[in-house]
């Protein structure tokens, strides 16, 4: 009886007392932290199983709104979980333009020139590293594939012209291949923008026009009428989304067409002043 | 050195990853990159200290006392859970920097088999209060070894052409293996 009595007693006082520490804890202590944390949190497996690389859900959840970790990043919720918090985070991050990527090269197999035949591992990590693949373009698409590789939504292809294409429909834009591509030339831009600079050559004109027949060779001749929305940085046209009007830009006097719309045969073309058919105001994520 | 013994031993000889197989689920599971097995490493070794300090105290001046040790399984754990969670909370108002490093840990830890197995362990040796925070502290130290180990060789494998039948849970688990068997190596060491 006493053995019974000591046990009620003990438990019963130490489960009482650690209730009231961390009763008293939680009101004192309280830290206030992003709501979306929360709700990251609630919308994931909570299998705390570490798969993600992250020390459980929680840490993930927290990288999830900080940017650090991509939405897709739970192997266990699969697409269902990447869903959820693809909604909690774009509707809080104000973003309601889908984004896609998008290749900045069009150095296709005949179009951009080799500089020597390349035999070897064919991932373009491989390429860069040993020789820089067999184009001549230090900046270009090496086509070995290592976005389609990456890709898990099977949104990239390898297209017979050397290049890796996007089925926008199947694009999460989770910017795994943004990552993976070793020349930076994959970029998230909303699915409806439809005006680029194919090319991320810094290379000097003589050079970019040498290496490929699709290159930026920095002549400036779109930035001119561009009322400052193309700038013209280290050898390379770049956009500025946001002043944008593509109706200025005089597309047909780029010899290389590296400049111009990503479908040229969907794209109206503007009779009227301000037809603008790439409605853009958002900057690129 | 009778305490660099019981250090030694509760962190190679008788590691409590690789030997005891206590606390598989983080050596697993957090032991991906090496920055995260290092938190976690450190982590665990603090909340092993703390716990054991506590569950000694609560073991000798409570349970024993009243006579009712057989109720040790269950006041340790209510013991090292609420520890665990008081502790988080203190160290998230007091350091931002630290919780970063560690408090994101501690909810993964609260009733890892490592700390409660060592809390026991502890108690069943009869070891005083300061071999029980050596203990702890070497054990913990274990711990963060073989985490470290095994983050460093998954590092590594990243970089391997692994089979494709064995890549990801199945080399993880040879790999893991084959580090339990290199520490039985330490199996016949006497202090």
């Amino acid at each position: 009886m006493t053995a019974l009595a000591a046990s009620i007693l003990a438990m019963g006082g130490l489960g009482a007392f650690f209730a009231a520490a961390l009763a008293i804890a939680d009101k004192k202590l309280r830290v206030e932290e992003d709501p979306r944390i929360t709700l990251v949190n609630d919308a994931l497996p909570g299998a705390n199983c570490g798969a993600c690389g992250y020390a459980g859900c929680a840490a993930f959840a927290e990288g999830v709104v900080q940017g650090k970790a991509p939405v897709n990043g739970c192997p266990v919720g699969g697409q269902d979980c990447a869903e959820d918090l693809a909604r909690i985070m774009g509707v809080d991050a104000g973003e309601s333009v889908r984004h896609v990527a998008r290749l900045m090269c069009r150095g296709a197999v005949g179009v951009a020139r080799d500089k020597a035949d390349y035999v070897g591992p064919s991932q373009c990590a491989v390429q860069d590293l040993v020789s820089g693949g067999s184009k001549a373009c230090e900046y270009g698409c090496l086509g070995g594939g290592d976005c389609v590789e990456v890709c898990n939504f099977g949104a990239l292809e390898m297209g017979e012209d050397g290049l890796p294409h996007v089925y926008d429909d199947l694009c999460t834009a989770c910017a795994a291949c943004v990552t993976a591509c070793p020349r930076d030339l994959f970029e998230l831009h909303p699915v409806d923008r439809e005006f680029f600079v194919f090319c991320k050559s810094h290379d000097d004109p003589k050079t970019s026009r040498a290496a490929c027949d699709a290159a930026c060779t920095g002549c400036g001749i779109c930035a001119r009428k561009s009322e400052g929305a193309i700038v013209v940085q280290d050898g390379l046209a770049v956009i500025d989304y946001d002043k944008l009007d593509p109706s200025l830009i005089p597309l047909e006097k780029c010899k290389t067409n590296a400049i111009g719309w990503l479908h040229p045969e969907k794209v109206p073309q503007p009779v009227e002043a301000g037809a603008s058919p790439a409605p853009d105001g958002k900057a690129s994520s | 050195m009778e305490l660099f013994g019981i250090f030694i031993a509760a962190a190679v000889i008788n590691n409590f990853v690789l030997i005891q197989f206590l606390g598989i689920c983080p050596f697993v599971g957090v032991s991906g990159k090496l920055s995260s097995a290092v938190s976690m490493g450190m982590a665990v070794t603090f909340v092993m200290t703390m716990a054991s300090m506590v569950t000694f105290l609560i073991q000798h001046y409570i349970l024993i006392p009243a006579g009712i040790g057989f109720l040790q399984t269950v006041a340790f754990i209510l013991v090292i859970a609420s520890l665990v969670q008081f502790v988080e909370m203190v160290i998230k108002k007091v350091s931002t920097g630290l919780y970063r490093a560690l408090g994101i840990f501690l909810p993964l830890i609260t009733t890892n088999c490592a700390i409660m197995g060592l809390c026991l362990f502890a108690v069943m040796k009869d070891y005083s209060f300061i071999q029980t925070l050596i203990f702890a502290i070497g054990a913990g130290a274990g711990f963060t070894l073989a985490l470290v180990l095994m983050a460093g060789i998954r590092e590594e494998l990243e970089l391997a052409d692994v089979p494709e039948t064995l890549q990801g849970a199945g080399i993880t688990m040879i790999v893991a293996g084959i580090l339990a068997l290199g520490f039985m190596g330490f199996a016949g060491m006497k202090f």
